[in-house]
């Protein structure tokens, strides 16, 4: 296999027009699964979560679950979907081992919500927002399927594997799959877009409690598809899938590297396979799937051991009235009371510590105080260790406390530092940290004035030209006393009592 | 309305029935009349005639999110052809490339 | 007690059970003697559960002699057609591809069996996953006539009618998703029932057409249906597609037994050419009769009708080319090819090569056909579009009838191998029942005599709307009593001809 020539990205979104979409699974987060009264819970023993029906048996039948339904429908209405009067499940038939009937129960072509719409914001390189309308085409429910390890390969993957070992605990567990319009006019912000929209998609499901939307852990899955075409054709080019993009980088990446890819391709004469291709987190670029001699014809049809669904617009409603209020819609609340600019905004958004900082506020903080601990001292914590923000083992409630400290003067800045290395060492919350610790502020004029006379005396110079009236000569005094009480004095009542002390 | 033995094999092939030849022979011709038969549904005139994919008009049946207990592993697997780890085992999928 | 048990009607057995003059195990013990002696010949039976009778038998009995208020079907023993599932027997669904197979789980019908006390006295023979009008496409080998041994019982639920009919089981469970309960009943004399669909739930049934499947009784006088029905019938949480009504009062009905005032509408379409001149002169003697017995008797067109078997030859082969998918090899089974060369894909096709027999290749080829692309709109769509305008031929038959009658099938029991190999003249069994399947309502057969041409049994199928199966089980038990009364005797009396099981065990 030769290696493609990739085109620079600048270049090629210079000749091409790129058109992305994407298709995303979501794993609910119901009790049970989708047709039977497994439970619905990750990681258990093999094959144990598990009865006639999702194993598909000879003579078991499905019976769907009326949360799942729900769900699903809240999906539909958070992304200003239509949902369908009357619409039935369809059987997706194709052979497979992890396929306990070898065929799935999905929706063909009547899905429970269509034609809806989701807003995501993308800066470009000169940092100027663009907003961008993503379509939504479907969203629609169906089973998981059983999972696979294939043994004897490489690497696990199912490439040269001799042979494999299948779990069911999965199948079943019911799935949403979220389907975009062709995403056609962002030019050099196609990768942006798609991860702007993931990000977007991913945080309006997590509000509403439907999934709780790990990447990492597959109850979000996302394929990209990407096409190009040259600059100002009015026909779409051929696109292609890529799977296994488990990150949000990824999907960036993805999009990228397939436009390079594909531009390459077009500029060599030749033309882009309809395939489907795999990421690669490594290497940052996308290899082909097997080319499938014949294309799936799945045979469709209805699925005749489910009777329709027919949601009466009271539910729906009902439903409707339970939507929290959006991502977006709650962004923009919290923007107009903290009183942030849109760069401010941003940046709390692409630190994921909007959540974080609204509950520091909660607990009583102010929103400048709660974003700049969240955003200074901690973000740098997180990277050093290479912890999400919100992974730190600290709780908005105690960074709440430590800013009420150091706002009622009880410690400085650099004393909260260092209860702050407390709480995340584990060591408690930050009342307990300060006394095991001793990081009080020390603002006893006694103390203090011991502290402020012994380091007069051994700065006799110092002192003299404060007397002279170069008040400023007394930061080296202050700093004087903050090194010998080891940072705990009130540095502002350090100065005072210097300078009454001098004169 | 015909169907060539070249239709049957794919058929075979899209179905996992791994025909011999003389079954495709024997069967080839019989499929063919069974479809010419059948087609006869196309004489009717249905135009604006609602398709029934159930007899009876039953809509909105769901259960519960309630768990229910599940079949003990062993059970699961005893009438499995092959098991390794407790789970099935299944011949090589066909590889990627 | 000196009576041959066997003879007994359920309804009977049911009465000298409830009275204590006969144990649960005598009449168990009986049925299984009967069995032994017979069945070598009918092949009724693929697994006699013996000890797991006697056990549920002995059960009974203590139950009964510790004062507990058990119900009418307790320790009356019942035969359930290989396609249910059953924890304690193997389901096989006459194929290879499942032979041996364990179920971990019993059918809704079975557990509700259990439930009422009848004596499960094991798994009956049938075409393989349903697909048949004979029991010759079984992979197991045919069952027989008990009329003539050479001859076939009908299908798919020939095993059922064969045991009931040669005095093996008083009651059998059968399915019928194209007549398959209601032609075997007719061929072998006895009374079969397909109620409305969803009228049984379908949880445990191993299936072949998800949307025509129906589980119903097969036994020899109506009231005994009646019984073995209300046992089983009603709603099934774990069957989305079963009635949520209350079942309809077919034992009240079967006691009415009477036709006077109702409309007895017959069905232009299916009768005449390419029925057998026995089985039309047996049908019109049995229309006359019920005139005779008060009824109403008019000409209904269903002009649709004609339609019918390509429809349902379209649509039960689509859905089941999707439910026998799942058979491939991976989790129970049957699994050819195994050996370290074949990909999973290959021992799917060798495996379902080596475990389906011919029928069930050709339907499965049939249905994937039918549904792919580019041709669904014209085959799968269409044949759907025709199960609608054959709904409405019987909803406008039904304003002019109270009940619907038809020949139960164009001829009488056929020799076996005779359409062995030939799909398309099998396929005419199901001529007159398969409509009945495509719109759901309830349908029947009950014996209406012997063709002249052959003295083999004739079937009269009476159809009722949907959901009013009491009105089909009311008029046939009138016509079953005005029957009996004219011949002396129930039908079977009369299966003594030269190749029949009674000529060859009193020649024994």
């Amino acid at each position: 296999m030769t290696t493609p020539t990739l085109v620079p990205y600048p270049e090629a979104v210079e000749r091409y027009d790129p058109t992305i979409g994407l298709e995303t699974h979501v794993e609910l987060g119901t009790r049970t699964k989708l047709f039977c009264g497994c439970p619905a819970v990750f990681g258990g023993e093999p094959n144990t979560q598990t009865c006639p029906t999702c194993l598909g048996l000879p003579g078991s039948l499905p019976v769907p679950s009326r949360t799942a339904i729900e769900y699903a429908i809240k999906i539909g209405l958070a992304l200003n979907c239509s949902i369908a009067e009357w619409c039935r499940f369809a059987r997706k038939n194709y052979f497979y081992p992890d396929m306990p009937k070898d065929f799935q129960i999905s929706q063909y072509d009547e899905p429970l919500c269509t034609d809806g719409w989701l807003d995501v914001t993308v800066e470009d390189e000169n940092g100027a927002e663009h907003q961008v309308r993503v379509g939504i085409e479907r969203v629609h429910m169906e089973e998981d399927t059983g999972k696979s390890l294939h043994v004897g390969g490489a690497t696990g993957r199912i490439h040269g594997a001799d042979y494999s070992l299948v779990d069911y605990n999965r199948a079943g567990i019911p799935l949403v799959e979220i389907v975009t319009k062709p995403i056609t006019g962002t030019g050099a912000l196609a990768p942006l877009v798609a991860r702007a929209y993931v990000t977007e998609l991913r945080d309006v499901l997590r509000s509403l409690g439907v999934s709780d939307v790990r990447m990492e852990e597959g109850s979000l899955r996302c394929d990209v598809n990407t096409s190009i075409a040259p600059r100002g054709s009015a026909v779409l080019g051929t696109r292609t899938e890529t799977k296994n993009v488990n990150s949000l980088r990824s999907v960036e990446r993805a999009v990228r590297s397939e436009i390079e890819r594909e531009a390459g391709v077009l500029d060599a004469g030749g033309t882009v396979a309809l395939e489907t291709r795999h990421f690669h987190e490594d290497t940052g670029i996308t290899t082909s799937g097997r080319i499938k001699e014949e294309s799936e014809d799945y045979r469709y049809f209805p699925e005749p051991d489910l009777v329709p669904l027919a949601p009466p617009r009271e539910w729906v409603e009902q439903i409707r009235r339970t939507l929290p209020e959006l991502p977006s819609a709650r962004r923009a609340r919290l923007q107009a009371e903290w009183g942030l600019s849109d760069k401010d905004l941003a940046a709390l958004r692409n630190a994921e510590a909007i959540d974080l900082v609204a509950d520091t506020v909660t607990a009583g903080a102010s929103p400048a105080d709660a974003r700049k601990w969240w955003l200074g001292e901690l973000s740098r914590r997180a990277h050093e260790t290479s912890t999400e923000l919100s992974a730190l083992a600290i709780t908005p409630a105690q960074v709440a406390r430590v800013a009420a400290l150091v706002g009622s003067g009880a410690l400085n800045d650099k004393l909260a530092r260092q209860v702050l290395d407390g709480v995340l060492a584990g060591e408690g919350d930050p009342d307990e940290v300060v006394k095991t610790r001793n990081l009080a502020v020390v603002s006893d004029d006694g103390a203090l004035l011991t502290a402020v006379d012994e380091a007069i005396a051994a700065n006799p110079e110092v002192a003299a030209k404060i007397r002279d009236g170069k008040i400023a000569a007394a930061g080296v005094l202050v700093g004087a006393v903050m090194k010998a009480t080891r940072g705990k004095a009130d540095a502002a009542r350090v100065r005072e009592l210097i300078l009454e002390r001098l004169g | 309305m015909s169907i060539t033995r070249d239709e049957v094999a794919h058929l075979a092939r899209l179905s996992r029935l791994a025909l011999s030849d003389e079954e495709l022979d024997h069967l080839a011709p019989q499929l063919n009349q069974i479809i010419s038969a059948v087609a006869r549904v196309q004489e009717v005139a249905a135009e604006g005639i609602p398709p029934t994919s159930h007899a009876l008009p039953l809509t909105n049946v769901y259960r519960e999110d309630e768990p229910r207990p599940c079949l003990p592993a062993d059970l699961v697997l005893s009438q499995a052809p092959a098991v390794e780890q407790q789970r099935f085992k299944v011949p090589r999928i066909l590889a990627e490339d | 007690m000196s009576t041959d048990l066997t003879r007994l009607t359920a309804a009977e057995l049911s009465d000298e059970l409830k009275a204590k003059n006969v144990s649960a195990a005598e009449v168990t013990q009986a049925h299984l003697d009967r069995i032994a002696r017979a069945d070598g010949d009918v092949h009724a039976f693929l697994h006699v559960a013996a000890d797991q009778a006697l056990a549920a038998a002995a059960d009974i009995d203590r139950r009964r002699a510790a004062g507990e208020q058990l119900g009418p079907l307790a320790g009356v023993p019942v035969a359930l057609k290989d396609v249910l599932t059953t924890v304690d027997m193997p389901t096989t669904a006459g194929s290879k591809i499942l032979d041996g197979w364990q179920p971990p789980y019993d059918a809704t019908i079975t557990r509700r069996l259990r439930e009422a006390g009848a004596i499960i006295l094991g798994k009956t023979n049938m075409d393989e996953f349903a697909m048949g009008s004979s029991t010759e496409n079984s992979a197991f080998g045919p069952s027989h006539n008990p009329w003539d041994l050479d001859r076939v019982p009908g299908g798919s639920s020939g095993g059922s009618a064969a045991a009931v009919a040669a005095f093996e089981a008083p009651l059998a469970v059968g399915t019928d998703t194209g007549g398959s309960i209601r032609q075997p009943a007719s061929v072998c004399g006895i009374t079969g029932v397909k109620p409305t669909y969803g009228g049984n739930s379908r949880y445990g049934l191993i299936a072949f057409a998800s949307s025509l499947d129906t589980p119903g009784p097969l036994a020899r006088t109506v009231l005994d249906a009646a019984l073995l029905q209300e046992a089983i019938s009603g709603h099934d949480p774990m069957d989305a597609t079963s009635i949520p009504e209350a079942a309809p009062p077919v034992v009240a009905a079967a006691r009415q037994a009477d036709v006077a005032g109702l409309r007895i509408g017959v069905v232009t379409e299916l009768s005449g050419e390419g029925y057998q001149p026995g089985v039309l002169a047996r049908f019109q003697q049995a229309v006359e009769l019920l005139e005779s017995l008060g009824a109403k008797v008019t000409e209904v067109s269903c002009p649709h009708f004609v339609y019918a078997l390509s429809a349902y030859y379209l649509i039960a082969p689509s859905e089941c080319s999707s439910n026998l998918a799942r058979f491939d090899a991976m989790r129970y089974g049957l699994r050819v090819g195994d050996d370290g060369t074949h990909s999973a894909e290959e021992v799917m096709a060798l495996t379902r090569e080596a475990g389906f027999g011919a029928e069930v290749k050709r339907r499965i080829m049939l249905g994937t056909y039918a549904l792919s692309s580019g041709y669904y709109d014209a085959y799968y769509g269409k044949a759907q579009q025709v199960r609608t305008l054959i709904a409405r031929d019987f909803e406008a038959a039904f304003g002019q009838a109270d009940v619907l009658v038809s020949p139960t099938t164009p001829t009488t029991a056929f020799k076996i191998g005779e359409r062995a190999d030939d799909p398309m003249a099998m396929y005419l069994a199901d001529l007159a029942t398969i409509p009945s399947n495509l719109a759901g309502n309830a349908a029947l057969s009950v014996p209406c005599g012997l063709a002249p041409e052959d003295n083999l049994p004739v079937g009269l199928q009476i159809m009722a709307p949907v959901l009013a199966d009491d009105r089909a089980y009311r008029v046939a038990a009138a016509a079953e009593a005005a029957f009996t009364e004219r011949w002396g005797h129930p039908l079977l009396a009369d299966a003594t001809g030269p190749n029949s099981l009674s000529a060859k065990e009193t020649s024994r």
